[in-house]
């Protein structure tokens, strides 16, 4: 049953370092609190898995909270490159970088395949990409059936998933709406799922009998932390702050400038603080 | 100046421009069309507003349908959603709409394309030890597979168009002729080209890129001159009609409305309670407005129109 827990507690109970973990939400919901977070408590070693690092992992990484990045898309969207990223992978600073790079449809597969309990996914996919020479983790089988060969990469079970969502009601459960992304499947994928929301309620106001709700009983801990995801968003609470993922451009740009911004805005502030 | 550069300044329009409404205009209104972000975006959002109405855009994150009022910055900005028909989540996307062969047009852009169409979108240089690292591949590897026919939308310099990509992120036709049939794939690939300066399809035979048709003003030298390999041309070679007054005017009142919508917001990245705006003085916000699926090949506009463009 999902406990209640400080954001503070929740990362220090369920992010141990070295540990592999999965903060997803696509373009929408991504839990920066929680990423930020792990980076005040100076979580290290980790294997950070997402289908877009975003400008969360962009600050992870630039922070050394990362060993590997598993990965689909390493940009900045509609604005360029995630400068930490590069400059990790590129000059392997401020640590080496090791990096596992697939499609997104095979990520997305890997996922189900994780919350399906199977040991890999299959797809039809990476037809003629050099992807395949440079993962060990993309391989092929036939099909028993017609004989077609398959693209197949293993399940995706992270020790902790962590996204963050609209609401939860005081028994648990989880609503989100909008942009779900991989969400569902990366909570039931995952060994632990921390989820974060923007408030707790008494009644979750599901819209439909087909809302995406994650009953209780699937999540590990929750924590509230309202604004949670900006500068990406909340549907139904707040819009996208595209003003910041372009300003990101030049913070991130030059080491110190990065450092003195995650110094100011992120080390420099606590988790209760954020939420006040 | 040259005769042609001055020629174009009194026609009023940008390469970049041109580009974007050749692009738009292959577009049907029955298509359904999985969009990327950048000059793909544009392109198909200038056909939605202009002769089709009814066409259906799908992006990755999931939104099947939208009919954004704005270009989306990102893939998945909440104009998307809220203007979707229905919003699915990304594994059922990857896997019952585009695996499930429910799309009938791809567009696609990247870092470089070679002359059989194979786009880069991963890294310039080695894999392991990579000169400039690109974002990478995203959903194109899978979009350059399975949708019907796919259409590359770039801005062309020699460094972009090259004889040979580094590295092959999303399969175009191979080293040629009848590749794609023998890896398996039933997908008809990159059947067009939309260049700022002219449009590419693949020889029947051979599978090489060979120009179709120039924009107008553009020579055979500029587009030589712009291609890393020694690119043929179709005989006759057509001409891409001027861009319309509507055509430009749409195109332009969708770009001011971008602009002005991506330059709102509070710019301060982190929850409540936090102001670092002083930080971001210097930046220029507006600088960066224009589409970049790739940081180092910016589709700016080419000095072919150099009044119109300033």
């Amino acid at each position: 049953m999902t406990e209640f827990l400080s954001l503070h507690d929740a990362i220090a109970a369920y992010v141990p370092d070295g540990s592999t973990v999965a903060l997803e939400g696509f373009t929408h919901l991504i839990p920066f609190a929680a990423g930020h977070e792990i980076v005040r408590q100076r979580k290290r070693d980790l294997t950070l898995v997402r289908m877009t690092p975003d400008l969360i992992y962009d600050q992870l990484i630039g922070m050394g909270c990362a060993r590997k990045l598993v990965f689909s898309w390493g940009g900045n969207p509609g604005v360029g490159s995630l400068h930490r990223l590069r400059d990790a992978v590129e000059h392997a600073w401020p640590r080496p970088l090791e990096i596992e790079e697939h499609s997104h449809a095979a990520m997305a597969a890997a996922y189900a395949a994780g919350a399906a309990g199977l040991p890999c996914a299959i797809l039809r996919g990476y037809a003629g990409s050099d992807l395949v020479a440079h993962n060990a983790n993309i391989r092929s089988v036939e099909c028993p059936f017609t004989g077609e060969k398959l693209a197949a990469v293993p399940a995706i079970r992270p020790d902790v998933g962590i996204v963050h969502a609209q609401r939860a009601d005081r028994a648990g459960n989880v609503l989100i709406e909008g942009i779900t992304g991989v969400q569902k499947e990366v909570v039931l994928a995952a060994r632990d799922a921390i989820v974060t929301v923007e408030e707790i309620v008494d009644d979750l106001r599901a819209p439909s009998p087909n809302s995406t709700v994650l009953p209780s009983w699937t999540i590990t801990a929750i924590a509230e932390a309202p604004g949670g995801a900006r500068p990406s968003y909340a549907h139904g609470y707040y819009a996208r702050d595209n003003a910041f993922y372009i300003a990101w451009d030049t913070i991130s740009r030059d080491r110190d400038t990065f450092t003195r911004w995650m110094r100011d805005h992120v080390l420099a502030s606590s988790s209760v603080e954020a939420v006040a | 100046m040259s005769d042609v550069a001055a020629a174009r300044t009194d026609a009023g329009y940008t390469s970049a421009e041109m580009m974007a409404i050749a692009a738009a205009r292959l577009l049907r209104n029955d298509d359904v069309c999985f969009v990327g972000i950048g000059a793909p975006s544009l392109a198909c959002n200038l056909a939605r507003l202009t002769h089709a109405p009814d066409i259906t855009l799908i992006y990755e994150s999931g939104t099947v349908g939208a009919r954004p009022d704005v270009l989306p910055l990102s893939i998945g900005d909440p104009e998307l959603c809220e203007t979707a028909r229905t919003t699915v989540s990304v594994p059922e996307m990857f896997a019952y709409w585009l695996q499930g062969g429910r799309i009938s047009v791809g567009f696609l852009g990247g870092a470089q394309l070679d002359r059989f169409a194979n786009i880069n979108s991963s890294v310039i240089g080695p894999y392991d030890k990579p000169k400039v690292r690109l974002p990478g591949g995203g959903g194109a590897p899978e979009i350059a597979a399975l949708c019907k026919q796919t259409y590359v939308v770039m801005a062309q310099t020699r460094r972009s168009f090259v004889n040979r990509v580094d590295f092959v992120t999303s399969f175009g036709f191979g080293e040629g002729g009848d590749h794609r049939q023998r890896l398996g794939i039933k997908t008809a690939g990159p059947t067009l080209v939309i260049t700022d300066l002219c449009v590419m399809r693949p020889d029947p035979a051979t599978k090489e890129l060979v120009v179709s048709a120039l924009h107008p003003g553009v020579t055979r030298e500029q587009v030589t001159e712009h291609t890393g390999w020694p690119v043929r041309f179709a005989d006759p070679l057509d001409e891409t009609p001027s861009p319309t007054d509507a055509e430009l005017s749409t195109l332009r009142d969708l770009q001011r409305r971008t602009a002005e919508a991506h330059a709102r917001g509070v710019g301060r990245g982190v929850g409540p309670g936090q102001t670092p705006r002083a930080q971001l003085e210097g930046s220029d916000p507006l600088a960066r407005q224009e589409p970049a699926v790739i940081p180092s090949e910016r589709s700016e506009s080419r000095d072919l129109h150099p009044g119109s463009a300033a």
